[in-house]
């Protein structure tokens, strides 16, 4: 394959707020264009028998390169970097903006800026990113795609007289598009002949080529038998094949060089060589810094994962390895609970990132978790002069120890029409916020600035400000620090055990309140047993709340069916298994459901 | 001396279906009945083949309703029973019977063809209860049925109540046992009504009508009390729902409970024969069909009828020794255990005897291991924990 001019490729991501279409324009721009250039396609056509081994990997069309025939004759290529999955967190948008040059804005032209889109947007401008805006959904009624340019200009400050105002949905004014990638997102730069340098920008474990790279050169080139250097492990290994993304398909080709976007595999089979965020470089030519990746993002939201099957402890630990390689913001540690046996403490970007996690790991690596209830890091400070960093609410040092502690504290961005600002101001003053100030835009909408503890917005926060705002509040935020704060653990005894994975740090105020609600929530689910079993709440040794699961009272089967002892037996073995997904804690049988009880203490507000 | 035999025969019949049952059964043409009847007879020619060297000591007619067959078809069993089995003299021959759904024809039939044993689903003595429950049947008609029983010469009967019905206050129910306890009948079965899947009752529950069911507390104090009272008539609970008169324990039933073979013929119906438990297809028509028609007529006609064959392994056995035994309120044995397992029972079950001693739900007094008074009312957790994993 011929050398591709630098000036012929353009590499870029969309953003948006969710939903404002995204998917749909990324769909529209495939379309319209195609995957291959016309000498390719003659190629392909030729290396039909090595594709065919490729056939049946399907990965997540996370980046796409395709062909796009410019009005000036030329032919592009647009290599198209999704943002894979949710835009909530930065991260995600941050891995891929790393690998563009530019990014396409969508705005919605009926609902406007919302605060991810605000949030995203910043985020590519501070990766030197050039943005053009384009207003979606022109064609709904309600659009007000004047409006919008005006608000667009107001508030973020980039130009959007002449943006380009489609219907990704209808497939109109695609072609604008298409033409301002063209002209308004710069050529890579980078020098081709120069010593290797490629940022990774995600990975993916296939159980045939091991792990795949997907990077973005920078500097220099790389093709098959290149002998590579990981700069941050300093794993090496010889490449097997390179390429890059077709539709759904790895298409090998025979070299990447600055300013392409592809893959690389180099049958690395240990996951933990390859991380998101690395520079690659060449072994034999190694260039003398790693590129300066792109800003790692700590976790904020802490939480023990557990194998329901202590068995699968070994399962679960691969499984977080394979996830952790596309998803490096996920971190976890070993930890063994009194409870729930050997797990692990997992760190997460927020209760999204949480639940993706856990739903990736039961679906895709079939595994059946119980997760403790997530919490943040507080710093505490100890008499003796240490600080200590707990992420785990059962490490907290005795109160003797503790000089005070400290909690993270955000500062969030709500934007939500006018006539919901006093609910949403409310739900803020209740978890403990401090009103920061307010600006309207466009005078039906109000941007709500408030610093919140993050610990009053990990669990149902979100779910609260859409419910309080009919769905219309979009809400941003991001770690500002840590305050000094009245803080205790709240422990939870069952018959008389303290059961150490129900355990969690509040606010001393909201103490009493939380370990009733925890006490009444886990009396619901905690089954009746032949024993009566008192349930408390306790801080620092004195007991705040009780309640009670009565003894069981009836569990009868009165009649045998004509001597069909097996319906009775499935019966009995029925009620043996239910009892053999429970935990155990002392005599008492303690369902899983249960040790995520905390996370549901608002519910009935 | 040869082993012994049960046969339980399954009459899938009825007048009406009733508003809790979920038994196989279901109104049927005349037509129908006989044909089941002769495929019955049939398969009762087949199982005999194997049994040559068993003593039929109890036979139970269930169902459905047994007593809608006709004299003809009662006949035609009993007689294919006495040709193809032998039967000892003293077994007891028990029929399920509908309170003033038989004729004394009928009931004079069941007593030349040597049934011995009535037993008789009155449910409750109140006729508004009876009605709830979808019963065609009130309680003067069940007391002239019983009478005319007794007089052909019926001399054990039981009959079944209910307890725990929608709207049944303790003093309904005490009465009903009052009523019927007065009769003197020998044997009484009390089970607690359950909603069972798929029945009218359950669709009333799913529907939200109020059913006004007792609470558990309520129920609890119905059945201890159920147990006071019919002492005072000279009745023993022998069983978690069964009390009887001196002697007239319902011996077929006990051979459930003590795992003694027993062969089920008719659609649906299980047994347990040498140490395999099988149960008939619940398909009337295939049941029919491959008795009855032609070619399929070989000795692997059985072997197609049977479905869900389970063959038990010791472990199985040893748990369904405790938690069957376990019904009757003596209990277990623990000679009986050694003796059928060659292991005492303690050092299989030691740490969930010990456990459940500990939660006094079980009581060992000398030989015998059994439930105790709260043992009952929660016997389906306590039993549970005899299975193996």
């Amino acid at each position: 394959m011929q050398k591709i001019d630098q000036k012929h490729i353009r590499n870029f991501c969309i953003v948006a707020h969710i939903d404002h279409g995204k998917s749909t324009l990324a769909d529209r721009i495939i379309e319209k264009t195609g995957t291959l250039t016309e000498r390719e396609m003659q190629e392909q056509v030729l290396d039909n028998m090595d594709l065919e081994r490729e056939r049946g990997i399907t990965i997540k069309a996370q980046t796409v390169r395709v062909i796009y025939k410019a009005e000036d004759g030329e032919e592009y290529i647009f290599n198209l970097i999704d943002t894979p999955g949710h835009v909530d967190f930065n991260y995600e948008v941050s891995r891929a903006l790393a690998a563009c040059d530019g990014a396409i804005l969508i705005v919605d032209a009926a609902q406007g800026i919302e605060a991810q889109t605000l949030a995203n947007v910043y985020l590519a401008l501070d990766h030197d990113l050039e943005v053009f805006p384009v207003i979606n959904k022109i064609d709904l009624p309600s659009a007000e795609p004047e409006r919008v340019k005006n608000e667009i200009e107001d508030v973020i400050g980039i130009e959007a007289q002449d943006a380009p105002m489609i219907s990704a949905k209808n497939g109109l004014n695609i072609e604008q598009v298409l033409e301002a990638i063209v002209h308004k997102i710069p050529a890579p730069t980078g020098d081709a002949n120069a010593p290797l340098a490629a940022l990774i920008f995600d990975c993916l474990y296939d159980s045939y080529k091991g792990v795949i790279i997907f990077c973005r050169i920078r500097e220099g080139s790389v093709k098959k038998g290149t002998r590579i250097r990981m700069m941050a492990t300093g794993a090496e290994e010889e490449v097997v094949e390179v390429g890059y993304f077709g539709a759904g398909q790895f298409i090998p080709c025979e070299e990447l060089s600055a300013g392409q976007v592809g893959y690389i595999t180099a049958s690395i089979k240990n996951v933990r060589d390859t991380m998101v965020g690395d520079t690659v470089t060449d072994a034999n030519r190694p260039v003398a810094e790693p590129l300066p990746g792109y800003k790692k993002v700590n976790s904020m939201v802490y939480c023990g994962l557990y194998p329901a099957d202590g068995a699968k402890y070994g399962d679960l630990r691969d499984a977080l390895e394979k996830l952790q390689l596309n998803d490096a913001s996920l971190q976890y540690e070993p930890e063994t609970s009194l409870a729930l046996g050997f797990g692990f403490r997992c760190g997460f970007l927020g209760l999204l990132h949480l639940e993706i996690i856990e739903e990736r790991l039961e679906r895709e690596y079939n595994l059946d978790l119980v997760t403790t209830a997530p919490g943040v890091i507080y710093k505490v400070y100890k008499t003796n002069g240490e600080m200590m960093e707990l992420t785990n609410p059962s490490n907290l040092p005795d109160p003797s120890e503790i000089e005070y502690m400290e909690e993270p504290i955000v500062s969030a961005e709500i934007m939500v029409t006018t006539e919901y600002v006093g609910s949403i101001m409310k739900l803020c003053q209740e978890r403990r916020g401090v009103y920061l100030g307010m600006e309207y835009i466009e005078g039906t909408r109000a941007l709500i600035k408030y610093e919140l503890p993050l610990n009053e917005i990990i669990y149902d926060f979100f779910d609260a400000l859409k419910s309080r705002s009919r769905g219309y509040a979009s809400f941003d935020y991001e770690l500002k620090g840590y305050e000094r704060s009245k803080l205790v653990k709240l422990d939870v005894l069952v018959n008389k055990e303290e059961v150490d994975a129900l355990s969690f740090i509040v606010h001393a105020d909201s103490a009493y309140e939380r370990g009733r609600k925890m006490c009444e929530k886990l009396k619901d689910e905690i089954p009746r047993h032949l024993f009566e079993i008192p349930i408390q709440a306790a801080v620092g040794g004195k007991i705040i709340a009780r309640e009670t699961v009565k003894a069981l009272r009836k569990d009868v089967l009165a009649k045998c069916y004509g001597g069909d002892i097996s319906r009775k037996k499935k019966l009995l073995e029925k009620q043996k298994e239910g009892k053999k997904r429970m935990r155990q804690i002392g005599n008492v049988e303690i369902p899983q459901e249960a040790f995520m009880s905390v996370l549901k203490l608002d519910e009935d507000n | 001396m040869s082993d012994s035999l049960g046969l339980y025969l399954h009459i899938p019949f009825c007048a009406h279906k009733c508003n809790y049952c979920d038994f196989l059964s279901s109104p049927m043409s005349y037509e129908a009945r006989k044909r089941y009847v002769d495929a019955l007879c049939e398969e009762l020619r087949y199982v005999a083949k194997s049994c040559k060297e068993r003593r039929v000591d109890t036979i139970f007619f269930g169902g459905g309703t047994p007593s809608i067959l006709s004299s003809e078809a009662i006949l035609q069993i009993m007689t294919t029973i006495y040709r193809n089995f032998s039967v000892s003299k003293d077994a007891e021959i028990s029929i399920e019977a509908n309170p003033g759904a038989f004729a004394r024809e009928t009931c004079e039939t069941w007593a030349y063809a040597g049934i011995n044993r009535l037993s008789m689903g009155l449910q409750s003595a109140c006729n508004e209860e009876l009605k709830l429950l979808g019963r065609i049947h009130s309680t003067e008609e069940f007391l002239e049925s019983f009478l005319m029983a007794r007089e052909i010469g019926f001399s054990n009967i039981n009959v079944d109540l209910m307890c725990a019905l929608p709207h049944q206050t303790p003093e309904k129910f005490y009465g009903t046992l009052e009523t019927v306890a007065s009769l003197s009948p020998e044997h009484l079965s009390v089970y607690n009504l359950i909603v069972e899947e798929g029945t009218l009752l359950a669709k009333w529950v799913e529907e939200g009508r109020d059913l006004g069911f007792p609470d558990e507390d309520t129920e609890r104090q119905m059945y201890h009390e159920t147990r006071r009272i019919l002492a005072k008539h000279g009745y023993e609970r022998y069983e978690i729902s069964n009390y009887a008169k001196k002697g007239y324990e319902c011996k077929h039933n006990l051979r459930y409970w003590e795992r003694k073979d027993y062969l089920g013929v008719g659609i649906g119906a299980a047994s347990l024969w040498e140490g395999k438990r099988f149960s008939n297809t619940v398909d009337f028509e295939r049941y029919v069909s491959l008795l009855l028609e032609g070619e399929s007529k070989d000795d692997f006609v059985l072997a197609k009828l049977r479905e869900n064959e389970e063959v038990l392994t010791k472990e199985d056995c040893m748990a369904e020794f405790m938690f069957l035994g376990l019904r009757k309120i003596k209990g277990v044995s623990q000679e009986e255990f050694y003796k059928n397992f060659d292991i005492p029972m303690d050092s299989i079950y030691h740490d969930v005897i010990e456990r459940h001693v500990k939660l006094s739900t079980l009581q060992i007094q000398g030989d015998a291991l059994s439930l105790t008074e709260y043992g009952l009312d929660v016997s389906n957790s306590v039993m549970a924990d005899f299975l193996f994993d």
